[in-house]
């Protein structure tokens, strides 16, 4: 069941970057998280966001869609959308230290710290249609 | 309403500053300051005042100081590795000093403490520059 749920649509600047995971962060502050939870969560948003701008919009701008959502037990949903160009091979996007980029300015790492710090990321991509990058994460009980 | 919610709005503050970086030498050392939050936006605008400076002094020690940066993403590792390689190609080497929990976490993770020293200085690191501001 949605407790609560929040949408948010910017467009792929990269200056929208931190306000995309203080948005997103900000949401679930009504859960009372922990600085650790936050941190993390603002971590995986900031990777996902990243991803949409830099690959799946290259070489323009376009929208990027944030839906979050609450649901039971302290469980948190993200799903971060782009209409881009999409990924070409979804497991070796996935792969530790792969990168597309030839600058050596990435460090081919967004997947793996998705993956880090939160319980689980799914990953759904179709050639010139877009990726969706699913993040869930159940946050601790507070005593 | 939730207690943290002053505390999101000075973070929000925080997060629009972005981030900027003072350079100083110390003896045959650079210690590169920085001051914010390093996402793909920011670091884009740090990497070129760092590599220039490293380029015109030829340090034999390059310190990224990260006392006043509150958050950090997989693109700050493709600064400290960016930095690292310049260093080496130099002859020089990297040391990292004050990374909060949260980065040092996304530093362990792609392995930079395999790379560099990652320091905790008792005594917190200071610039002058900030001093004199």
């Amino acid at each position: 069941m949605i407790k609560n749920e929040m949408k948010l649509q910017i467009p792929s600047r990269s200056s929208n970057e931190s306000f995309a995971r203080i948005a997103v962060a900000s949401f679930f502050a009504q859960l009372d998280p922990t600085v650790d939870e936050i941190s993390d969560i603002k971590t995986a948003v900031s990777e996902a966001v990243t991803n949409s701008i830099v690959h799946g919009y290259m070489n323009e701008i376009g929208d990027i869609f944030i839906h979050a959502k609450i649901l039971d037990d302290d469980r948190i949903y993200i799903r971060i959308r782009d209409k881009g160009c999409g990924i070409d091979d979804i497991k070796q996007a996935m792969e530790p230290m792969f990168t597309t980029c030839k600058t050596g300015e990435r460090s081919g790492l967004g997947f793996t710290v998705m993956q880090s710090f939160m319980d689980n990321l799914k990953v759904r991509s179709r050639k010139g249609k877009g990726t969706t990058v699913i993040l869930t994460k159940t946050l601790k009980k507070r005593i | 309403m939730s207690k943290n919610h002053d505390w999101f709005l000075i973070y929000y503050l925080n997060g629009v500053m972005s981030v900027d970086v003072k350079i100083e030498l110390e003896g045959g050392d650079m210690i590169a300051y920085l001051n914010g939050e390093i996402d793909h936006h920011g670091a884009a605008k740090i990497r070129n005042d760092i590599d220039l400076r490293v380029e015109g002094a030829h340090p034999d020690l390059l310190i990224l100081d990260f006392t006043n940066v509150s958050f950090m993403d997989s693109s700050g590792i493709g600064l400290i590795m960016g930095r690292y390689k310049l260093m080496k190609d130099i002859g020089g080497a990297l040391k990292i000093t004050n990374p909060s929990p949260q980065i040092k976490k996304v530093m362990k993770l792609a392995g930079i403490d395999r790379l560099a020293v990652i320091e905790r200085l008792k005594q917190k690191r200071r610039s002058d520059y900030f001093d004199k501001k």
